[in-house]
């Protein structure tokens, strides 16, 4: 009975100190979340209240040209930046885990452009891309390129513009690795050592598996971060040239703001947020084979 | 919840009791690990690094400097070409007219984004701590299925919720008289229901304290509360400055909640405020954009210059529970 009376109290002790949290996630988490999914059934113009109309939103988005160039866009900024930031930032944690004199002082160089706010860092990028007078573009012609690309002005190349960009970005990523890399155990390696075993083959068979868990953090994260990319292309582009650049959530951003389609907006917030959900299922799921944690 | 997560390097560093790019010497690991143990790499091999670091770091550095050397020229030397690598004459002149111009909300939008950020900072660290401790030091049923729904939260990108929310806020403005779009209110108020990524950080901060301690004050008669202020904050100092930083950081590069909420220039913060001015420089006077984008980066740089010491106290203090 006391027992009893003791877990009661120890209880109402323990929701007391997470009610914000807990009110916080029923208002600013379940409710909103719960209530797309019942605007995503409307007819929502936002000036007049929503009207039922069932699945004619998900139905609309089948046939919506726009919605599946969003999405592939979309895909194809991930093709660009997740495998290719994720070998960049390993190299980058790699170069910064070696003992030399002044690293400290690489790290905070390397670990700085993450720090700029995105919009500052797309008007950096928009200057340096810039195709008459940007930085990279009068390097390229000292270095003999005749006719460098016009970068963001260009179907072609607005894409991997953005991707290289984004590169730039990427040392908070790079330090998270370099945390990982710490973590490595040293035996392993003096035991890779004795065994012969070259610098390429100890990367493959102790530094990679060593650091899977944090490889696997990054990547959700990186996933994540992909799907709901919006300030860049935003900024830089507003989805252009020729809607190249126009990813999933900018859509979904006019589709609320511009066109007021609160109802479509909802449907498509949906489908975003089950787009990460099944992503992160399947890098869960696949993490079981390559994801190797240390007996802690 | 930011679409870049600036926050996420800590969740890893913190918890290791380290910060590599921010440390100095002093708390360098790598220094007796190094990338394959042993002795020192040979002299070839470590200039090789040198100039692979130093090749690096230069990509990261030409964009600050470009930004900087073209914030200080007249907008004809930013646009001649080929370009000067030294401004002539070197303009101080954008940065004062971008403070004194009327027609440049400057400092406006400054003191919008540090009232924000104020908010923002002090209501996340405030109610993290308060959470983060029932979640390390109460021990009651479900805490544990509580705790992953909470971490589960923290997948959920912020577009996802923003369309519900901005309807949600609309609503409460025309039913209850106080208005929420078009104000701050959207930007920090739910921020003072804790943030899922800083209660997490905080408790496993909280969970490294000895229960000893609170035990004693306990058997002296302290309440919960009294705990947590007297004994739990006082020790956790480092981890709220870590979460107080890594807010600040999220706040200040925050550009959707702000384009979403806010309405007129004059309440627009720095970041949306400086996408306001390019629109208007409509691709001309680079100038002066790029000294905008200065004073956009400046106060993160700077507090990541001085945090340093924050991170190392941290560190040490962690370092003495072992």
């Amino acid at each position: 009975m006391i027992r009893w009376r003791n877990e009661i109290k120890q209880t109402a002790k323990g929701l007391a100190f997470l009610s914000p949290w807990l009110i916080g996630f029923a208002v600013f988490m379940a409710l909103p979340i719960g209530l797309s999914l019942y605007l995503s059934f409307c007819d929502y113009p936002l000036l007049q209240p929503p009207v039922f109309v069932g699945l004619r939103n998900y139905h609309a988005m089948l046939h919506d040209s726009v919605f599946w160039e969003s999405l592939r866009n979309t895909g194809y900024y991930a093709l660009l930046t997740l495998p290719a930031g994720m070998i960049i930032a390993i190299a980058a944690a790699l170069l910064l885990n070696s003992r030399v004199r002044g690293i400290s002082i690489y790290r905070a160089i390397i670990f700085l452009p993450s720090l700029v706010p995105l919009v500052a860092s797309s008007m950096v990028w928009l200057w340096l891309f810039n195709s008459r007078l940007g930085l990279i573009n009068t390097l390229l012609r000292y270095m003999g390129v005749a006719h460098p690309p016009g970068w963001l002005t260009t179907t072609q190349w607005a894409m991997p513009s953005l991707a290289i960009m984004s590169f730039w970005g990427l040392g908070n990523t790079v330090v998270i690795y370099l945390a990982g890399l710490q973590d490595v155990p040293k035996e392993l390696y003096e035991a890779a050592e004795i065994d012969g075993a070259s610098p390429a083959r100890q990367l493959w068979h102790v530094t990679l598996p060593g650091i899977s868990p944090v490889i696997f953090f990054n990547l959700i994260m990186a996933i994540i971060g992909v799907v709901q990319n919006f300030t860049v292309p935003y900024v830089m582009t507003q989805g252009g040239p020729d809607r190249v650049t126009y990813l999933f959530t900018m859509y979904l951003y006019d589709n609320a703001f511009s066109f007021l389609h609160m109802g479509y907006a909802s449907a498509m917030a949906w489908v975003e947020l089950l787009i990460v959900l099944i992503l992160t299922a399947i890098a869960f799921w696949s993490s079981r084979h390559w994801v190797h944690y240390q007996g802690k | 919840m930011p679409e870049k997560l600036p926050v996420n390097m800590v969740s890893k560093d913190l918890l290791e009791g380290n910060f590599p790019a921010a440390a100095g010497e002093s708390v360098d690991r790598t220094t007796p690990s190094g990338s394959a143990g042993g002795p020192p790499p040979h002299i070839g091999r470590r200039l090789m690094t040198h100039a692979l670091l130093i090749g690096v770091s230069l990509i990261a550095l030409v964009p600050f400097l470009w930004l900087l050397d073209t914030s200080f020229k007249t907008e004809s030397a930013a646009t001649q070409y080929p370009p000067s690598l030294i401004p002539d004459p070197f303009r101080w002149q954008n940065y004062v007219n971008l403070f004194s111009e009327r027609q440049y909300h400057m400092l406006l939008w400054a003191r919008n984004s540090l009232t924000i950020a104020v908010l923002v900072v002090l209501g996340t660290t405030i109610s993290s701590a308060f959470v983060a401790y029932g979640f390390a030091k109460i021990r009651f049923r479900g805490r544990g299925i509580l705790f992953a729904l909470m971490l589960s939260t923290m997948m959920i990108p912020f577009p996802v919720t923003m369309v519900s929310m901005f309807i949600i806020f609309k609503w409460l403005g025309d039913h209850t008289g106080v208005a929420w779009l078009g104000t701050f209110r959207p930007l920090w108020v739910p921020y003072w229901f804790g943030s899922a990524f800083s209660i997490f950080l905080l408790r496993q901060f909280f969970i490294t304290i000895p229960d000893e301690l609170s035990e004693a004050a306990r058997i002296d008669g302290c309440s919960e509360l009294g705990i947590f202020f007297r004994i739990i904050l006082p020790l956790a100092r480092p981890a709220l400055s870590v979460v107080a930083l890594f807010a600040f950081l999220g706040v200040w590069n925050d550009f959707l909640g702000p384009l979403v909420y806010l309405q007129h220039s004059h309440q627009f913060t720095l970041a949306l405020g400086l996408e306001a001015f390019q629109s208007q420089l409509g691709g001309s006077q680079w100038n002066l954009l790029m000294a905008a984008s200065v004073l956009v980066i400046l106060p993160v740089v700077i507090l990541f210059f001085i945090a340093q010491r924050t991170f190392i106290e941290g560190i040490a203090t962690t370092g003495i529970k072992g």
